[in-house]
């Protein structure tokens, strides 16, 4: 079968295939500048002020399912076979006004404007998963757009109050959900598609297997999954990524399954897809997990991008290495799988082969007696980076502490195990005094570094504050809140 | 018709922002969506990598040779003179040609046929930098012998020998107050497009469109009436596009008229948020003495502030700190001096409240002092050294303070937040609560109205009636989402009695209102409501004047009645009547003009009524702290907020969200944090972090003072909003303190810095846990 050579997707209902797309070219970008559909807005092109937010819809299992995203960071080749929906497709043929629209008027959400288009589609996509939410599923849904005029509360009210404006039964992108999952379906042709200009080639394989084979053929490639990481390196810092291999739209790196031994989730899994499986099966994971960016992001970004790129601050390392998970990873033909922890060997380097990529991620099952936590600190409660991330995973048996795995992010130069911390854990009984003994002996595992996020101070107070909040948290004879209570 | 019909969106009513419906369907159209000519060029800065050099080298011939570039601007490519100063002391440079102030400085601009080439072509400059020692902070500088950057001010008044000589106790200590970025939604931009001869438009996002012209004159070396300078809508300003927009407005002016092409620059978020200037951080010793009623004898302030490599702004800001040190607290005798410090840092600039909150904080940290000093709930403080009568109502600067309602507002505040109980039930909730812990204050605020250059507070507007009754209105203010438009256009309407929709808000131009002062200081709709009722009045007593003669009436019995004008017995329609106006050749449009009454001020002397009246307003916020992280959250905040007599209710209410919101981001989670090597490393929302939906006080009460009525002439008697009630926030920095002196049992005062970041609250925690 010959390689596809445009991209083909719905725009605003409308037909649109593009010969040539280059690998770095951004779909806010195409937009503004080529459809000059200004109402989507740059405010930072680094997804995280949401003015930029549109909705994408793509087929998942045959079931069409639209979410938010930052136009800013998401590249126009990834689109293939979606939908993509701005602001201007909200209001109907008449131009009435839709029902987001007019809570938002009616309750005086916008002062200068600039962010609410941005703000319309969050709620939007919010009112169509969730046509009455409550105050804190709005803020989360609001997690990755900024305002700077209203204080966000006329915001929450219009939300709040979005369904006296109208139900989704009657929105029209529910309306044609069966026509336009027809339409996305017809575009899948099963090629791999190859495109843009030698300099800024994009390559979207068309199964697994074709993006083991074209890793083969391009072992330098830039494997792009969700772009909330790669979309800066364009955006940003003007680095080429040419080839970009896309794998975000790959079906058989979407795979979730649930076993009794554990939890399996394939490479390109986002945030959102996998939240309910994962929060599932360690609910201590559930209140970390929104903490993860923001919204549009959580529906970008992987799983498998977060440990690929092999950043010291991600979010997930540190409290999937607590949970003992195990990376697949293939190259050809060839795979093979080790402990997360021993994938990041040094800041910027990862245990990965060129041509190799993450295929899956394995999370075991809790053992009896298994404590779980996960705590991450930053300036700003949401859709910040971790000063100090912390997985935390004891096993307790008969009071006697038999194993544990204390794992920290922004600590070091990777996500790392605490060594002399756990050791002065196990076999140790369950107390207070071990755990501060513990959390002495975190200075013989880190020296933290002192940037813009926190000093190395504040880091090594913190973290070691994080194993007492553990104990304090854990321990049956506390009777008092040693959490601030979320939403 | 009915007699009791009323205008639709009159004053004194809710009405929603002019543009509401264009904002939710993305229809309301920025500088950047603004349909650009073919062939119109883009413009990218080039900025300096080091943070003090000289510049010894500067090779851009491959910036030239990039693919896509037209050519490069550098100062030498500049027309007239090589200086945006807004107040004229020849200190900025459009581009600098001998030496580099800070890191992140314009030093060229590429223009190219696309925004990506310019970006591209940008980075490939070879420049060459003889390095020079720099000074961050404006301590640094002060030790290094850096110099003012303007004249510092100082107030005195009272004798402050034997105050502090009778004083019963006595503190000093020192406060650093942290900067702020504007980080408004839409960045800078500047679109010009060159006309014949020297002409040229400029379309961009400033809330000073005469201060861009003039610049735009200046560095092109022509007359001002070559330069026209359009503003529809901003997408946010907050202080942050009152001056700094020059600086593109000149570049795209210049390419422009180079190239004879339209050009654009739009700079990205980094660059905006570096070479751009923000809040003044400053560094502020206080001196005060106070007697076992904690009542204020004397007050010793010096105020240091990080101003950045020009003046810019900083006389009037720094100013503006010392005239707010005072907040609503009486001093018996006190000197406040500021200490305007030349830094190696982007040129700080006007913010919202324009200094005033850092003089604000200051004062409210004293007052923590003393209640902490003597064991004291502080609001019991802040009660007992408010402004009063007899001979306790006279400023620093020597302003009576004769309108001063915060008695009966913090009364109303304290009763309907039940502050009293609840600080009972916060400090019973502490003392068996070893991790979390609460803290609850109740802060009030006094602002000051008026620009201090007192020749700014002047406006201007221009009314047209057309012949078929409609209305156009153009004033000189700027629409920033503050609904400044609306509450104008609210004027005009309850002027001629007709509905709102009759009225077309325009863009603002300087083609239309001449010589305007920037939209700040609060004035917004004080200035330009008067001027733009002064415009109506004029048309209407033509009108008037008309009528009575062709009716044959006296004067008095002319009536504009909503959307209709009663003439003795007759009554028409107002369209009906605009028309036989019309046909009668009475002139239907006139140029509305309004200046400030009362206010004067002479900054050497430090006397003078800088201010025509005073807005006040109190906040007051619940927090939990937890003490093994020093993350916390706002549980709930209560605001009584006096805007006068509203214009608008819900428009102001609004201005007072937003407001708190963005002063508590200011001193909690908003960080600027420079390295070492001077690079600015908090520059895009990735790292420099304002408030999310999320960061809302859990329980969050607003509401207007809707008894307060300004006692001076103001539009309609209301009063301003935009600034006031920014520092509305800091009951929540008040708040955090009281959770932190709980590990100590209020004991000590924690002497929080701000941003009072998650990290500066757990070190101060740990800071007292340790003194135990």
């Amino acid at each position: 079968m010959t390689h596809r050579d445009e991209i083909r997707f719905l725009l605003n209902g409308r037909d649109i295939v593009l010969p040539d797309v280059g690998a770095s070219q951004t779909l806010l970008d195409f937009l503004r500048l080529d459809r000059r559909l200004t109402g989507t807005k740059e405010g930072c092109a680094e997804g995280d002020c949401g003015a930029c937010t549109v909705l994408v819809g793509r087929l998942h299992n045959n079931r069409l399912r639209y979410e938010t995203v930052n136009a800013c960071i998401r590249f126009l080749a990834t689109v293939d076979g979606c939908h993509v929906v701005t602001v201007e497709h909200l209001s109907g043929p008449d131009g009435r006004l839709h029902p987001v629209q007019q809570a938002m008027v009616e309750h005086h959400g916008s002062q200068c404007g600039f962010c609410t288009p941005g703000f319309v589609m969050s709620l939007y996509a919010l009112w169509m998963q969730t046509p009455e939410p409550s105050e804190a599923q709005v803020e989360t849904a609001l997690q990755g757009n900024l305002c700077r005029c209203t204080g966000y509360e006329p915001i929450v009210r219009a939300a709040v109050a979005v369904s006296r404006y109208g139900t989704p039964a009657s929105d029209h992108l529910i309306a044609e959900r069966d026509a336009v999952t027809t339409r996305l379906t017809a575009l899948r042709d099963g090629r791999r598609i190859v495109t843009g200009p030698a300099q800024d080639r994009a390559i979207l394989p068309a199964s697994v297997d074709d993006l083991a084979t074209v890793l083969t053929e391009n072992p330098e490639a830039t494997i792009v999954a969700g772009s909330t990481d790669v979309g800066l390196w364009v955006t940003k810092f003007l680095r080429p990524i040419s080839p970009a291999v896309f794998i975000g739209h790959l079906d058989g790196l979407k795979n979730i399954e649930i076993t009794d031994a554990g939890l399996t989730i394939g490479a390109g899994v986002t945030y959102s897809e996998c939240q309910d499986a994962i929060t599932g099966m360690f609910p201590h994971l559930a209140a970390y997990w929104d903490r993860i960016a923001g919204w549009q992001v959580r529906n970008m970004g992987t799983v498998g991008g977060n440990i690929a790129n092999g950043s010291p601050i991600g979010d997930t390392p540190p409290v999937l290495i607590a949970l003992g998970a195990q990376i697949a990873l293939r190259r050809g033909n060839d795979r093979r799988s080790l402990p997360l922890q021993d994938f990041f060997i040094d800041y910027g380097k990862q245990d990965r082969a060129p041509g190799e990529f993450v295929e899956t991620i394995h999370i075991p099952q809790a053992t009896a007696g298994q404590l779980d936590a996960a705590y991450k600190i930053s300036k700003r409660r949401d859709e910040d980076i971790s000063s100090v991330a912390a997985g935390i995973s004891v096993s307790v048996e008969g009071g006697t502490i038999r194993d544990c795995r204390i794992v920290y992010g922004g600590m070091a130069a990777t996500p790392k195990r605490a060594d002399a911390a756990e050791a002065a854990l196990r076999n140790q009984p369950w107390g207070e005094a071990v755990f501060r003994a513990a959390a002495q002996a975190l200075s013989d595992d880190f020296s933290p570094l002192t940037d813009m996020r926190a000093s190395a101070d504040y880091r090594m107070l913190s973290a070691r504050n994080l194993l007492l909040r553990f104990y304090l948290e854990h321990d049956a004879a506390t009777d008092t809140p040693v959490q601030l209570a979320t939403a | 018709m009915k007699d009791n019909v009323t205008i639709k969106g009159g004053t004194h009513t809710d009405r929603i922002h002019d543009s509401a419906i264009k904002h939710v369907t993305g229809r309301a159209d920025y500088t950047d969506d603004i349909p650009e000519p073919a062939g119109t060029l883009h413009a990218y800065l080039g900025c300096s990598s080091v943070t003090h050099a000289r510049i010894t080298a500067m090779d851009l011939s491959a910036v030239r040779a990039a693919p896509g570039v037209i050519g490069v601007l550098t100062a030498d490519d500049i027309p007239g003179t090589n200086d945006i100063s807004p107040t004229g002391r020849n200190d900025e440079p459009v581009f600098p040609t001998e030496t580099v102030e800070f890191h992140g400085q314009p030093l060229f601009a590429v223009v190219a046929e696309t925004r990506d080439a310019a970006r591209r072509a940008a980075d490939l400059a070879q420049v060459r930098y003889e390095t020079l020692p720099h000074a961050l902070d404006p301590v640094a500088a002060q030790k290094a012998g850096y110099p003012n950057v303007t004249d510092p001010l100082k107030l005195e008044r009272g004798d402050l020998a034997t105050g502090f000589e009778n004083a019963v106790h006595r503190i000093k200590g020192q406060i650093t107050v942290g900067g702020q970025d504007h980080m408004y939604l839409e960045g800078h931009i500047a679109f010009a497009i060159p006309g014949e001869d020297d002409d040229v438009v400029v379309h961009c996002s400033t809330q000073h469109p005469s201060e861009a012209q003039h610049m735009v004159a200046h560095v092109l070396g022509v007359p001002s009436n070559a330069v026209t300078v359009n503003v529809r809508r901003m997408g946010g300003g907050f202080g942050g596009k009152e001056s700094q927009m020059n600086l593109f407005c000149a570049v795209a002016a210049i390419a422009a008229k180079k190239w004879n092409r339209a050009v654009k620059i739009r700079p990205d978020r980094d660059q905006d948020m570096t070479a751009t200037g923000k809040r003044h951080d400053f560094v502020i010793d206080y001196d005060v003495a106070f007697d076992d009623a904690g009542r204020i004898q004397a007050v010793d302030g010096s105020f240091v502030a990080r101003c950045g490599f020009s003046s810019d702004l900083s006389g009037p800001v720094t100013d503006r700190a010392l005239f707010h040190a005072d907040n609503a607290y009486y001093y018996p005798a006190v000197r406040l001096v500021s200490h305007p410090m030349k830094t190696n840092t982007v040129s700080n600039t006007a913010f919202r409240g324009f200094g005033g909150p850092q003089g604000v904080v200051a004062a409210e940290r004293m007052i923590e002092e003393i209640a902490f000093a003597l064991g004291k709930d502080p609001l019991e403080i802040r009660k007992a050294n408010f402004y009063g009568q007899d001979g306790r109502n006279l400023t620093p600067y020597h302003q009576e303070v004769d309108d001063n309602i915060l008695d009966r507002l913090i009364g109303d505040l304290e009763t309907s937040a039940d502050y009293r109980a609840r600080r009972e039930a916060v400090l019973a909730f502490n003392a068996t609560s070893p991790v979390i812990k609460k803290g609850i204050a109740l802060t009030p605020v006094k602002f000051g109205i008026s620009f201090t250059a007192t020749w700014y507070n002047q406006a201007g507007a221009l009314i047209h009636v057309y012949n078929d009754g409609s209305i156009h209105l153009n004033h000189g203010g700027t629409e920033m989402g503050q609904g400044l438009n609306t509450k104008v256009a609210q004027v005009v309407a309850e002027a001629f009695q007709v509905d709102f929709d009759r009225i077309k808000i325009t863009k603002t131009t300087t083609e239309k209102v001449p010589n305007t002062s920037a939209t700040a200081a609060s004035s917004g709709t004080d200035l330009n409501g008067m001027a733009a009722l002064d415009g109506c009045e004029q048309i209407k007593a033509r009108l008037v004047e008309f009528a009575a003669a062709k009716w044959d009436v006296a004067p008095d019995q002319v009536k504009f009645l909503p959307n209709t004008v009663q003439i003795g017995e007759t009554r028409l329609s107002f369209d009906d009547f605009i028309k036989q106006a019309y046909m009668a050749r009475v002139q239907l449009s006139a140029a509305g003009f309004y200046k400030t009454p009362k206010i004067h001020w002479d900054r050497s002397s430090g006397k003078g009524r800088p201010f025509y009246y005073y807005a006040y307003g109190a906040s007051c916020s619940e927090v939990s702290v937890d003490t093994l992280t020093g993350e916390y959250r706002v549980e709930r905040t209560d605001i009584l907020h006096d805007v006068g007599k509203s214009l608008n209710p819900v428009l102001d209410k609004g201005q007072v969200e937003g407001a708190f919101i963005q002063g508590m981001g200011w001193l909690t989670t908003e960080e600027l944090w420079w390295d070492e090597a001077g690079r600015l490393r908090t520059h895009a929302p990735s790292t420099y972090k304002i408030p999310l939906a999320s960061d809302r006080p859990r329980i969050f009460n607003v509401d207007l003072a809707d008894w307060s009525e300004n006692r001076e002439l103001t539009i309609k008697r209301s009063k301003a909003v935009g600034e006031p009630p920014f520092m509305l926030g800091i009951s929540v920095l008040e708040a955090l303190s009281m959770a932190v002196s709980s590990v100590d049992g209020y004991r000590t005062c924690p002497r929080l810095d701000t941003p009072a970041t998650p990290e500066r609250v757990l070190m101060a925690v740990e800071r007292l846990q340790s003194a135990l």
